[in-house]
């Protein structure tokens, strides 16, 4: 009988199993990235940039050369990668206690900078990986291991909103907010990511994508209804949407 | 080439380009300011990277990422910022990186003040960061020493795939000295670095990754064990130490390092013109320790006088090393003072007066 392979894993990532729970969207999310840089023949040489957190193996996952980051300094740790390497692709894959937490100063100087370096930002709204603690991302009146009535206002702030941040920052290039929710943006997230590697092809400087992401077990919600508590909380608060885009402003210089 | 006259953190900085430093990272503190200040200009003009980060914390793990990717790095710091350079420390120790660090030391705990000091000796020699780690530091006493040290240290971070600190006192960052920087060291013979991650998975055909971390505890214990035989034979191979008038068998001798070695140095001297002998070890490694220069003691040393610019953190491992054989005596001045030889010689006065 004559076979027909109509899908195979991507070579982007490695043929093993990955570590993160069932129903979270890290898994879609690497497998986007890994596609990308395959498509776009960069994943022999691409370096790539683990944080801490639920990404924490993620150096096992990416079929690339990898480092593994401490907590939040994932685009330090990629700057001395870059500046050394410049023709190289170079990516960091940070969640958000890692890259709106303890890593802020380091992103926002990273962009600041101009590195030319790729942002992959997942935010779950959560630590994820420490079981559940609340994160500069977390919802107002959403419930973590560490704000169990729910976060409030008033001693632990509003949640960070990363891109807006960040387009506010004068050398960043490219940033975008995109969902997996569903297979139509999927594909608009791997537009994205696309996007944002052509920005550092191009020389043209720092770009990030943000995901927003889910976490079904530190949630409590099973893996479609963290989908669709995704979409009805998260992305009314984190609108999807380009943030950034100064490739057009440099083409016309 | 000729000697020149060079202000201390100018020379260090210069030695790390002679000794192929590829890139700097660093943060500004006083006193080893002149370090980025001359590498900014003279990095690019050598086709080389410098990196003002936005904090110590970012700048050592920009050398982390440096060093991962094959590259020679340096970073230069003073003792609060390397106390924050610590974690980036603690993980290229974990991750096998080679990088130098210098560290132009000044008076604590906290902000403290911006004097020369050696109170930095535990932080250096203690771990510093988390985990079973050591790093190899020197502590010269001349600005010629001092530069030899930097340069070769690139190739001894290398060799041993471990960072290396080269730890004066603000005194040596800030004085001027004449010196010949293109005086020949010995540089080891360092095996490729196929280890790193330089991006070249496809041509090499298979994965590099720079990690510290082991799940397994039995995976992270075979991998500390592995890394304490390196710290083990940098204590068989990488003592370094110098003896001062010890042909003349003293009863007494000093052990002292970087400027406190200096001024020690004028008290043999001020205290051979009376007719009193005494010796004196100068540590040059301070990890590791130059436990070999306390066992070639003869029998006559009867007492081993401890001098640093602090209130004494040497001193435990010259306790160690005399393991019990000598009395064990300490002078120190802290927070930024620099002793006069004449408060050491009263220390020494009193000790020979106590002992008959």
């Amino acid at each position: 009988m004559k076979t027909k392979t109509i899908y195979k894993p991507t070579e982007g990532l490695v043929d093993r199993d990955l570590s993160y729970c069932p129903g979270c969207t890290h898994g879609i999310i690497h497998k986007l990235v890994g596609e990308v840089l395959v498509e776009k023949d960069l994943i022999g040489e691409a370096i790539g940039v683990a944080s801490v957190g639920c990404s924490v193996l993620s150096y096992e996952f990416f079929n690339c050369d990898m480092q593994q980051a401490a907590h939040g300094r994932a685009p330090a740790v990629a700057t001395g990668i870059k500046r050394v390497r410049p023709k190289n692709t170079v990516f960091t894959y940070q969640g958000d206690g890692d890259l709106a937490s303890i890593g802020l100063a380091e992103i926002v100087h990273a962009a600041h900078r101009g590195e030319n370096i790729t942002v992959i930002f997942v935010n779950n709204a959560i630590y994820g990986m420490t079981g559940g603690q609340m994160a500069p991302t977390t919802l107002i009146d959403q419930k973590t291991s560490t704000s169990p009535r729910g976060r409030q206002k008033k001693g632990t702030g509003e949640p960070l909103r990363m891109s807006e941040l960040l387009a506010t920052v004068p050398g960043a290039t490219y940033l975008e907010r995109v969902s997996v929710h569903d297979p139509k943006h999927m594909r608009k997230a791997k537009k994205a990511l696309q996007k944002a590697f052509e920005v550092q092809e191009n020389n043209q400087g720092f770009s990030m994508i943000e995901f927003i992401s889910t976490c079904p077990v530190n949630w409590g919600l099973n893996p479609n209804d963290s989908l669709k508590w995704a979409t009805e909380h998260m992305i009314p608060y984190y609108p999807l949407g380009v943030y950034k885009d100064a490739t057009k402003e440099e083409s016309d210089e | 080439m000729a000697k020149v006259l060079m202000k201390g953190n100018e020379a260090m900085a210069l030695a790390a380009i002679k000794g192929g430093c590829d890139a700097f990272f660093g943060y500004p503190i006083t006193p080893q300011n002149e370090i980025p200040e001359y590498l900014s200009y003279h990095m690019e003009e050598n086709d080389r990277i410098f990196v003002q980060a936005e904090s110590e914390v970012a700048a050592i793990n920009m050398v982390y990422g440096a060093a991962g990717s094959g590259a020679r790095v340096l970073t230069s710091s003073s003792s609060p910022g390397i106390a924050l350079k610590q974690e980036g420390i603690s993980y290229m120790v974990g991750s096998e990186l080679p990088a130098v660090i210098i560290n132009v030391m000044r008076g604590g705990p906290g902000l403290g003040g911006i004097q020369p000091s050696q109170a930095d000796y535990n932080q250096i020699t203690r771990g510093g960061g988390n985990g079973d780690m050591k790093i190899m530091s020197f502590a010269p006493e001349t600005l010629q020493e001092t530069v030899n040290i930097v340069k070769e240290s690139f190739s001894l971070a290398d060799y041993y795939r471990n960072p290396v600190m080269i730890a004066v006192d603000g005194l040596i960052g800030q004085m001027m000295e004449p010196v010949d920087i293109d005086m020949p060291i010995n540089e080891k013979k360092c095996p490729p670095k196929d280890w790193a991650a330089t991006g070249e998975s496809a041509k090499r055909g298979k994965r590099n990754t720079i990690v510290s971390l082991h799940l397994d505890p039995y995976k992270l214990e075979e991998h500390n064990l592995k890394l304490q035989k390196k710290y083990d034979k940098m204590i068989e191979d990488e003592q370094r130490y110098e003896m001062i008038n010890m042909d003349s068998d003293p009863n007494i001798v000093l052990v002292a390092y970087g400027s406190m070695a200096r001024i020690a140095r004028s008290v043999i001297d001020d205290l051979k013109a009376e007719g009193i002998e005494i010796g004196m070890i100068r540590p040059i490694s301070l990890f590791p320790f130059p436990q070999k220069a306390f066992d070639a003691l003869s029998d006559k040393t009867t007492t081993l006088l401890t001098l640093e610019m602090s209130l004494g953190q040497m001193l435990q491992d010259v306790r160690l090393a005399s393991n019990g054989r000598h009395k064990i005596e300490f002078f120190g001045r802290t927070g930024g003072v620099i002793p006069e030889s004449d408060e050491i010689i009263a220390k020494i006065k009193s000790l020979i007066k106590e002992a008959k």
